[in-house]
């Protein structure tokens, strides 16, 4: 069914299209969000940002936790100044 | 300060991580603070443009070049808010990136109280600002004026709500309020989300941060001014805008005046610590001066066990005990005091940092027999027991993973010397504010006095002291309004240095120091992605300099 032209949905399509149509510098600006876009979620987040728990706990992430808190106690003897 | 960073491979990995973890937040903050304070700047512009045409319309102004004027001037202002926050998008996210991979103790220990105020953050930022930044871009000529000038400021407001979701988030850290620990699932678990989100910690963050985010808007703005000033370009641009961004500038600079004293006093009563390093504060007491200058060594820790106070200290009676309880005889601790312990006029007791340390290590313990009781299967009352131990220390829990007392105090002149140019430079943008808005305003009586003020101490030539006119001031007086936009980045910075390095060690107050809440990752790694971070971030930055400053060139546009 084709769209009015007048209708909330077909003025709000209208407002992006033209709006993204008639962009100058918006585009460089899209340009570069995209790029670093790509650089954020593919390229460091993909190989540079893992996620720690998953890779070293398993399923236990609690109780990994828990031996990594636990275990870092400072022992009884701290120095003191 | 980052002692750490060439020792063994653990230590390094917490000193990367920090130094990374800085060097975002940093980077990010360059971004956030014109966002919101250019926001206002255009919503005005164009309440302006829209005031002009109702007045058009209803037949009160003949002249209809001046809605065009303003329409113009708002979309300039609005473009540039464009680029910047194009430039920002998506750069806080990284944050979360490192919670994840190098904090993941921290990150699992903070539990769901971050995920409702990022969740709410996240859609928020995308709805609001997406819907209203496209009208406000596109929809010149496709809305009507009322709708694109609400459009505008609810651009502005949504950024605005937007940061007040990320103050929650770093409010926690220093406050953590309205949670419990759960040991079962080792996370902290909401109690109260309207603890957590109206935090006065909170809330004092948000104001203080917002208000001077505007004076950063205000300063960017009035910079830009007076470089069209200069060069004799867009002069009626240049000094209307001036007269909106000065105004917005004064307003804020005696309201960040207003929420720092509040934000001081939140810090003294929850961080007392933090503090006493911003104030080089050794030996404390009641009736205690703010320091106004002193010689705290920028690269070392000073001795505060055996120096009664920083050499050569100069101060204002009484101001630091008003600043900290709103009582000028009001008792302040130094570090000194905080780590032996110490009691306040009222009454008040703070446990020495050795008690601390051993409720820490207690509330530890009992953590770990609860846990491995747990998994015996071990009866109700030996779980109990265990369970209300740990209950009982979990306000000192991060204490039990001190091994020295000095890790206890944060590095003393990186606080000091931050929260001078903070104070500082926030006092010289409340006289610059007060002075543009005296001489661009033409306030009768008022603006020749200023002006024969300015030209007395030599700051104005004779010839212009009786003149209203701002276009021909001397060339060193907009060079010093435009030098004033990086200044204005240092002081907003120093705000945060202040804010995280006046915490340390505590990535969570009192609960987890950093050494406890990194992963164990080796250094090398953490220090490639630091390294790849500055090429990106320093990359981007140089690409949203040179944008902005050739659509300043360009000036707004025509028609």
């Amino acid at each position: 069914m084709p769209m009015n032209n007048n209708s909330f949905l077909a003025r709000v399509w209208h407002l992006y299209y033209d709006g993204f149509r008639s962009m100058s510098l918006g585009k460089t600006l899209w340009a570069i969000i995209l790029i670093k876009l790509f650089i954020i979620f593919i390229v460091l987040k993909l190989f540079f940002f893992p996620d720690f728990l998953k890779q070293h706990a398993g399923d236990d992430k609690a109780g990994y936790v828990a031996t990594e808190l636990t275990g870092r106690m400072a022992p009884d003897k701290s120095i003191t100044k | 300060m980052l002692q750490n960073l060439f020792l063994s491979i653990d230590a390094a990995t917490i000193d990367w991580s920090r130094a990374q973890f800085a060097l975002t937040a940093i980077y990010h903050w360059l971004f956030v603070p014109l966002t919101l304070g250019l926001a206002v700047i255009m919503g005005i512009v164009e309440t302006k443009y829209y005031r002009t045409k109702k007045a058009i319309d209803k037949g009160l102004l003949s002249d209809e070049s001046a809605a065009d004027f303003w329409r113009r001037a708002a979309k300039f202002w609005q473009k540039l808010f464009g680029v910047n926050f194009a430039m920002g998008v998506a750069t806080g996210i990284i944050l979360e990136f490192e919670f994840g991979t190098n904090w993941s103790n921290y990150s699992w220990f903070v539990g769901d109280i971050f995920g409702a105020p990022l969740a709410v953050e996240g859609i928020v930022a995308f709805f609001m600002e997406s819907t209203f930044v496209a009208v406000m871009f596109f929809g010149w000529k496709k809305v009507s004026a009322g709708f694109h000038l609400a459009s505008t400021w609810l651009t502005g407001l949504g950024a605005t709500i937007s940061a007040w979701w990320i103050l929650v988030a770093n409010a926690w850290m220093q406050y953590p309020v309205g949670c419990a620990f759960n040991p079962d699932t080792m996370r902290n678990e909401m109690v109260s989300f309207a603890e957590v989100a109206l935090s006065p910690f909170a809330v004092s963050k948000f104001c203080h941060t917002v208000t001077s985010s505007w004076i950063i808007g205000a300063i960017f703005c009035v910079g830009v001014c007076c470089w069209y000033l200069l060069k004799k370009r867009h002069i009626k641009l240049a000094i209307e805008s001036m007269k909106i961004g000065a105004m917005v500038g004064l307003v804020a600079s005696l309201l960040a005046l207003i929420t720092g004293h509040k934000s001081a006093q939140d810090v003294a009563e929850v961080q007392p610590m933090k503090l006493a390093a911003m104030e080089a504060l050794y030996r404390g007491g009641t009736d205690v001066g703010l320091t106004a200058v002193a010689w705290v060594n920028p690269f070392c820790q000073p001795d505060y066990t055996t120096e009664y106070e920083a050499p050569l200290k100069i101060e204002m009676p009484c101001a630091l005990s008003f600043m900290a309880t709103n009582d000028i005889h009001g008792y302040v601790p130094g570090i000194y005091d905080i780590l032996k312990g110490y009691t306040t006029p009222d009454g008040k007791v703070e446990p020495s940092l050795d008690e601390k340390i051993a409720r820490g290590k207690t509330a530890i313990a009992a953590l770990a027999d609860y846990r491995k009781a747990k998994a015996e299967g071990a009866d109700e009352a030996t779980l109990s027991t265990h369970l209300s131990q740990l209950t009982a220390n979990m306000k000192y829990f991060g204490y039990g993973y001190i091994r020295d007392k000095a890790d206890v105090v944060p590095f003393i002149p990186v606080n000091f010397w931050a929260f001078r140019i903070m104070v500082g430079m926030g006092c010289v943008f409340l006289l610059f504010f007060l002075v543009i808005v005296l001489i661009a305003y033409k306030i009768p009586f008022l603006t020749v006095f200023t002006r024969r003020l300015l030209a007395t101490f030599g700051l104005l030539p004779e010839t212009e002291a009786d003149s209203y006119d701002m276009t021909a001031l001397p060339a060193w007086h907009y060079w010093a309004a435009i030098a004033l936009i990086p200044l204005a980045y240092i002081a907003s910075e120093s705000g945060w240095l202040v804010a995280e390095f006046g915490r340390q060690p505590w990535t969570i107050q009192d609960m987890l120091p950093t050494w406890a809440a990194v992963s164990d990752l080796q250094s090398g790694s953490v220090a490639l992605t630091f390294f790849l971070f500055l090429i990106l971030f320093t990359t981007m930055l140089a690409v949203e300099i040179s944008i902005l400053l050739k659509q300043i060139k360009k000036g707004p546009d025509e028609g």
